[in-house]
């Protein structure tokens, strides 16, 4: 997961910079820049989640029981 | 072109005075960390400032280089996407006689080594000097240089105004983006690489408070940091957009109001939460309107220098809070949550609020292009550097070293001598 995370982060920063180098239209290459940027977002997300130590992981579902119970 | 006498010295001043932004970080680092690692802490922050400056003079600003000098582009539909620098190493060729190019190398050496202190409030209390030396050499000799070319070196960040008529191009007058953002990055990935102190986190998987040992070093570090991030926002603007020295008064005014108002901001949040505002807390809030301010403080208004404080100072604490709570961060120092998101959102803020003179629309736009290239490639920069630099030279000291703290284990001596023997740091568990 850490991996295709990073991976996501650098083909985000990618179609972002190529956005800007190859596309004219503002509309598009704004579109395109945004896009990247959501990919870094998802990329980012997947680096984060896969750092969190295991024992935080299970803390969440574990509270929420507890708060239902 | 050179600067007119007075501008070059005016800028000369201003460089000579951000050392005192590293003054003030070294020391809230120091007073955020325990005792029993404070020597140590300011120590690498001494040891990492000059390794950084080191590799910066030998080959960061050949990479970095400043706009009109040589550099390596690319072609891509006609246009020149000008990526690194081509000057030559230990300065060669440079003239310090007030021109920008030689006034850029002397603000880079100083910025390098800002950017390198950063990261240690990441790491306290379990970097070992060696591995934080290790990793400042690589952010001053590369990695802070790469960016700065494309922000402050002609590259194709800079580029972005003439190129894709976007604003004037990324806009980044005092390194919000080149050295805080890039700091802040820097720090999660230390954060991420050595983990959590040793008993930060209980067997029942809540965060401990491991409160720091000095909050007078905290909050002198704050009013040090001050001085340190007006001239480093004055030298910027001056530098690399062509500021005229006369707007030096509004500069330091933004600079204020953005500390100040973030400061306030996260001393009422934690008012509201804790019933007491937090010291450290509230210092981290101010530094973070520091940062945010450093994106574009001679084009604001007063009135939107307040607002980009606010925000910083509302985000600060959450993101503290969040990092540590729910993503198993532990940054002793808020490194990552003060530079890093404060940096990021004061590179958006200048593109919302700025005014710049004789910018074309859309300057949000290249903002959002900086941001995308500091996550993008940046940031996987350094965590891989940073990742392989670990598997050399372990970051992480021995937990007998942890447990005694790094003043004796790594330098031999404590910082307070007269109240060592710390009796429950030497019982063996």
């Amino acid at each position: 997961m850490k991996l295709a995370g990073f991976l996501l982060l650098v083909a985000g920063g990618a179609i972002a910079a190529i956005a800007i180098a190859i596309l004219a239209a503002k509309p598009v290459m704004t579109g395109f820049l945004l896009a990247g940027i959501g990919v870094e977002l998802i990329g980012l997300t997947l680096v984060f989640r896969s750092h969190i130590p295991p024992k935080l992981k299970n803390q969440a579902p574990k509270r929420e029981k507890e708060g239902q119970a | 072109m050179t600067p007119a006498p007075i501008t070059a010295v005016i800028c000369a001043v201003l460089i000579a005075l951000i050392p005192l932004a590293m003054a003030g970080l070294a020391l809230m680092n120091s007073g955020m960390g325990r005792s029993r690692s404070a020597a140590h802490s300011l120590m690498t922050a001494l040891t990492v400032a000059g390794v950084a400056a080191i590799a910066y003079v030998v080959c960061g600003f050949a990479w970095q280089s400043f706009s009109g000098r040589p550099a390596y582009a690319l072609e891509a539909a006609g246009k020149q996407w000008n990526w690194i620098g081509a000057d030559r190493f230990f300065l060669s060729g440079l003239d310090f006689d007030g021109s920008p190019a030689g006034l850029a190398a002397c603000f880079g050496v100083f910025a390098a080594a800002l950017a390198a202190c950063i990261p240690l409030g990441a790491g306290a209390e379990r970097w070992r000097l060696a591995g934080a030396v290790a990793s400042a050499a690589v952010l001053g000799g590369w990695t802070y240089p790469l960016f700065a070319h494309w922000a402050w070196g002609g590259g194709w960040l800079a580029q972005l105004g003439p190129n894709n008529a976007l604003g004037i191009g990324f806009a980044d007058t005092g390194g919000a983006g080149a050295i805080q953002a890039l700091g802040g990055l820097t720090a999660l990935a230390i954060a991420w690489i050595l983990g959590p102190r040793r008993g930060k986190y209980s067997p029942d998987n809540m965060p401990a408070a491991i409160p720091g040992h000095n909050s007078a070093f905290v909050l002198f570090g704050c009013l040090l940091a001050l001085i340190g991030w007006t001239a480093l926002n004055g030298a910027g603007s001056i530098l690399f957009y062509g500021v005229a020295p006369a707007r030096l008064g509004l500069i330091a005014v933004n600079t204020l109001l953005g500390g100040g108002s973030a400061l306030l901001v996260t001393a009422l949040i934690t008012r509201a939460r804790f019933a007491r505002p937090d010291a450290s807390l509230s210092a981290n809030g101010w530094i973070s309107g520091l940062v945010a301010s450093s994106a574009s403080a001679p084009f604001l208004a007063p009135a939107a220098a307040l607002m980009v404080g606010i925000v910083a100072g509302a985000l600060v604490p959450v993101c503290i809070e969040w990092f540590e709570l729910r993503l198993g961060i532990d940054d002793p120092a808020g490194a990552v949550a003060v530079h890093g998101v404060a940096g990021l959102w004061g590179l958006l803020a200048a593109g919302l609020f700025a005014h710049f003179p004789d910018a074309r629309p859309d300057q949000w736009i290249a903002q959002l292009a900086g941001i995308a290239a500091l996550l993008g490639f940046i940031f996987p920069l350094t965590y891989g550097v940073n990742w392989i630099l670990n598997r050399l030279i372990p970051y992480r000291v021995a937990p007998d070293g942890e447990r005694q703290g790094l003043d004796l284990h790594e330098l031999g001596a404590n910082a307070y001598p007269e109240a060592a023997g710390y009796p429950e740091d030497y019982i063996q568990r």
